[in-house]
């Protein structure tokens, strides 16, 4: 019960993180709400008994892809700054 | 951008998202019954794998090559970043500020365990979730942390032991992969040496991997800085 309660629960934030990370206009903010879908996803991948993917989910997906969208978002700021 | 178009936009991107999210889950449920189970012919050449963890056993022996070209395709994207950023020599970009002390002190922190943390995730792939994928990534967010805080050490910046490093883990990978070719065909460990081999493989990419996907952070063109110069 209580296995099903945290399943639905996982699901319904994974839509929601997937969901705000789309259509929030804040690109920062849209990075984070990125990082922490791929967090969530890590946890389901742990429920669906596949902890090797879940690893990997966390570690790639999560950190580095995570860093490497903060870097543009970084770029585009400068950039948009630098411009009259 | 006016803010009608940008609502009719998002609008639209919403739908188009949420029917093919319906697509997906219909078709999901729409999906026949494979035709071919391989779990059991995996379970059943297990013992003939060495390695008791099945996905270390599919991803280096049973499907080695899949893996042989997945690090082959790594290493041309970095190529690629490489050759994109211009230059002749690979150099590192410049950190845009100088590091925060905190960040400095909890660096020096997570940075050993982070080695001894990838270590074992190295080790655990013969027998548990884990391997050289996982123990990779850590240690390229460790390399990355580190030249956050302003912290990589010298040596790991030459750029000659870099390129070497990186290739690496691809050329043990295809020695060992041609090895068996003199008695049969590619990839065909020898059964008793599997479990040694495999190690040696895994201990090849997880230095490589690292230095590869560390790098496709490290070493993208300072695109904006070059303009400005």
């Amino acid at each position: 019960m209580i296995a099903l309660a945290f399943d639905l629960l996982l699901a319904a934030s994974l839509l929601w993180a997937a969901f705000r990370a789309l259509t929030t206009l804040d690109l920062f903010r849209a990075v984070v709400m990125f990082i922490v879908f791929g967090l969530l996803m890590a946890l389901a991948w742990a429920r669906l008994d596949a902890p090797d993917l879940a690893l990997a989910e966390a570690a790639i997906g999560a950190g580095l892809a995570g860093a490497l969208l903060f870097d543009s978002v970084g770029h585009l700021r400068a950039r948009g700054r630098s411009r009259p | 951008m006016t803010r009608g178009t940008g609502r009719f936009r998002k609008m639209l991107v919403s739908v188009g998202c949420a029917s093919l999210a319906g697509a997906a889950v219909f078709a999901v449920m729409a999906l026949p019954e494979p035709a071919v189970r391989l779990a059991g012919p995996v379970e059943a050449n297990m013992d003939r794998s060495g390695v008791t963890h099945p996905v270390t056993a599919v991803l280096l022996n049973f499907r080695g090559y899949d893996t042989l070209l997945e690090i082959a395709v790594l290493l041309l994207a970095l190529l690629g970043v490489a050759a994109a950023g211009g230059s002749e020599k690979i150099g590192l970009r410049r950190l845009p500020s100088a590091p925060h002390a905190f960040l400095q002190s909890l660096t020096r922190l997570m940075a050993p365990l982070m080695v001894l943390a990838a270590g074992y995730l190295l080790w655990a792939g013969s027998h548990r979730p884990g391997g050289a994928f996982q123990a990779a990534a850590v240690l390229a967010a460790g390399i990355v942390l580190l030249f956050l805080a302003g912290l990589l050490p010298e040596r790991l910046q030459s750029d000659r032991l870099l390129r070497v490093g990186m290739v690496a883990g691809f050329l043990v990978f295809l020695a060992v992969a041609a090895f068996p070719l003199a008695g049969g065909a590619l990839l065909q460990y020898p059964v008793p040496l599997a479990g040694a081999l495999i190690l040696l493989i895994e201990s090849g990419l997880t230095i490589s991997l690292a230095l590869i996907l560390s790098g496709l952070f490290l070493r993208l063109p300072d695109e904006f800085e070059e303009e400005e110069e």
